[in-house]
């Protein structure tokens, strides 16, 4: 009886282990490994079209070779921080503009009719229908010359403030330059904020409204005090889904940007690529991790213990 | 009663496209009484209490406090609190926090607002646990967080919407009367909304039962118990056993009704005619149980089975069949400890009451 019992609870234990272990698993095979082995090519030698072990045993003698050349050269370098920079600025203004638009859009839908909210999550979702690719490019032609998001304006001379705002270099020029790559980031990324936003907003308690109405608080103060907090855990999520991508962005600054928009994608296909540096290019990649899931860690650290609460 | 009324309720209706779930529905309220709106889910009384709330307005009629008409006030203005069913705590903010929400709106200067959550903290007893957040507290705790919140305004009218509906029974019990020491304490009056009858009774001083967006009688706990003027009245309000039958005599110190199993004697007249159908309403604590016939068996008496009976400890519920198939509840105080004369399943016995026992309905 008692061994059965025993079996049973190894069984259950197995079971845990299982459930737990495949997400596991999952990040360790898809993400940790790879990043190993890039971490691994950014400080290995290049010898013709292979990387040197770094580790050998010859004569007796055990070396362990790592060439941080590649870390140097980018602390050395301004080029490296700059974009770098850049990246973090873009990405972030991104964000921005994703919550700024995307809050209210996530608010009215969890608030409108429930019989409403399915076809609203519907438009929201409906432009993943059609390649991201080329509704990026479709933004090429509304922004150049004779597009009519250009003419309306540049016919409203809304571009007089784009360049006090330092968005564009000069009035009537839309195309390849940083408001372009943001609307293109914006747009292409509101999704990503809004459906978040949305299920947080959706399962909110509404009496704690009323509750706070009935105690003296105003619409207004209500949404600053109540709503927003208590959405907080859907705006870290679209924003960290907005942000991190956009970070390492490709293709939108490709098709949009321009020769001051210069991103860290773009600095890595030119490693990769066009100088065929692979350390070097890995080198890019280890520290934009790094720059990324630093601070996240830490963030997220201190958001778990303030959720505690004190005793 | 010689107070002035507090709050009116005139002639209120809410009309919720076509459907009337207020009524027509007048109240006069007393300054300083703790008053309980109570009646099955759906009559109707939640609406009330969110109209006085300032959640709902009325479609016609008017609420008025101290004279001042509260229609088409909104929430955030209305000179009352409320204390929501399962508490609506704020789960973000600290136990401090929540109490100091309604203060903080107020303009109340940072140190007016400490000294007053100290002092709700206080009279709550929860000073202890001012830095924790709703979901680290016990169901009680969290009862008495919302009640210093709902009373950290001062309001001039305390509403409670089933302020114990969350608690389990036993600790609903303790509260009961603990929530109404501390109501009484600060002297705020109040209304709350229930469809636990024992809560109404047991916390408010007077109440009105309600049903379909009507109130069918208002009065004192006791004064409903003992004279229920409906049916509906005398058996939503505690235990009852309700006999269908037909005025025969009717004297002005005596009736006398005709039942299927028995004949009543009732110890008043009713304004009524005789060959009118009425019902008596009978409460089963008010009925005797024995073996033998009493003295005079030709009235208020009847032979019975026992068919069910349930042992509460302090009563015994029995269950007693009636020559017709018709059943009386009939509860006993046990009043010895295993008694050789207690009756048992299946044993014969004699059911009597005393002539003042009766209810007599004509509605």
């Amino acid at each position: 009886m008692l061994g059965r019992l025993r079996i049973l609870f190894r069984g259950l234990a197995r079971g845990r282990s299982a459930v737990i272990g495949v997400p596991y698993l999952w990040l360790l095979v898809f993400f940790l490994l790879p990043f190993l082995i890039v971490a691994r090519i950014s400080v290995s030698e290049m010898e013709n079209v292979a990387f040197k072990d770094l580790i050998t045993f010859k004569d007796g003698l055990l070396q362990l070779s790592l060439k941080f050349s590649g870390y140097r050269f980018i602390a050395e370098d301004s080029l490296y921080f700059d974009t770098y920079l850049r990246s973090l600025k873009y990405a972030g203004a991104t964000t921005l503009l994703c919550l700024a638009i995307g809050y209210p859009f996530a608010y009215f839908m969890a608030r409108a009719r429930a019989t409403v909210q399915p076809a609203l999550l519907m438009l929201v979702m409906l432009p993943f229908w059609t390649s991201f690719l080329l509704r990026v490019y479709a933004w090429k032609g509304l922004l150049s010359e004779n597009g009519w998001v250009e003419s309306v304006i540049v016919g409203s001379g809304l571009d007089h403030w784009l360049v006090a705002a330092g968005l564009i270099e000069a009035p009537g020029r839309l195309m390849n330059t940083p408001f372009s790559l943001v609307l293109g980031m914006t747009y292409t990324y509101l999704p990503f904020m809004v459906l978040p936003l949305y299920a947080n907003l959706a399962k909110m308690d509404l009496r704690l409204l009323e509750a706070a109405a009935d105690l003296g608080a105003t619409a207004w103060v209500a949404f600053w005090k109540i709503t927003v907090p208590l959405s907080k855990a859907g705006i870290i999520a679209g924003s960290m889904l907005v942000f991190i991508p956009c970070v390492g962005e490709f293709v939108i600054p490709e098709l949009l940007g321009g020769p001051s928009t210069l991103m860290i994608g773009r600095v890595m296909w030119d490693e990769f690529f066009s100088n065929n540096d692979w350390p070097m290019a890995a080198s890019v990649a280890v520290v934009m991790v790094l720059l990324i899931i630093v601070p996240l860690a830490i963030f997220n650290k201190y958001q778990a213990e303030s959720q505690e609460g004190r005793r | 009663m010689s107070a002035q009324p507090f709050l009116q309720i005139q002639d209120v209706v809410k009309d919720f496209n076509g459907h009337l779930a207020v009524n027509h529905v007048s109240l006069e309220i007393i300054k300083g009484e703790i008053f309980a709106l109570l009646g099955p889910s759906g009559c109707g009384k939640s609406t009330l209490l969110r109209m006085l709330a300032g959640f709902e307005t009325p479609t016609s009629g008017r609420i008025v406090l101290e004279g001042q008409d509260l229609a088409g006030m909104p929430a955030y203005e209305c000179p009352m609190n409320m204390m929501f069913q399962s508490y609506a705590l704020f789960p973000h903010m600290s136990v401090w926090d929540n109490v100091a929400f309604g203060p903080r709106r107020s303009g109340m200067s940072k140190a007016e607002v400490a000294e007053r959550v100290e002092e709700m903290l206080k009279l709550v007893q929860l000073g202890k646990y001012a830095k924790r957040k709703p979901h680290q507290l016990s169901g009680g705790q969290q009862q008495r967080v919302a009640l210093a919140r709902s009373l950290a305004k001062k309001p001039q009218l305390l509403l409670l919407d089933e302020p114990l509906g969350a608690l389990d029974k036993k600790l609903r019990e303790e509260t009961q009367i603990e929530l109404v020491n501390i109501i009484e304490q600060v002297g705020v009056t109040c209304v709350m909304v229930t469809h636990d009858q024992e809560e109404a009774m047991t916390m408010a001083s007077r109440m009105a039962v309600m049903s379909e967006g009507r109130f069918l009688q208002v009065g004192a706990p006791a004064d409903i118990y003992e004279t229920p003027t409906s049916r509906f009245v005398a058996d939503f309000i505690g235990n009852v056993n309700l006999m269908d039958g037909t005025l025969d005599v009717d004297a002005p110190d005596h009736c006398i009704i005709g039942c299927a199993d028995v004949k009543h004697y009732v110890g008043h007249g009713i304004t009524g005619t005789e060959g009118m159908a009425v019902t008596i309403a009978l409460r089963p604590e008010k009925i005797a149980l024995a073996r033998e016939a009493p003295a005079d068996s030709a009235f208020n008496a009847v032979q019975c089975t026992v068919k069910e009976m349930s042992y509460f400890g302090s009563f015994t519920v029995y269950h007693v069949l009636l020559a017709s198939g018709a059943q009386l509840k009939i509860s006993q105080a046990n009043t010895e400890r295993h008694s050789d004369s207690a009756l048992t399943w299946g044993d014969r016995a004699w059911a009597h009451w005393s002539p003042s026992a009766h209810v007599v309905l004509t509605a």
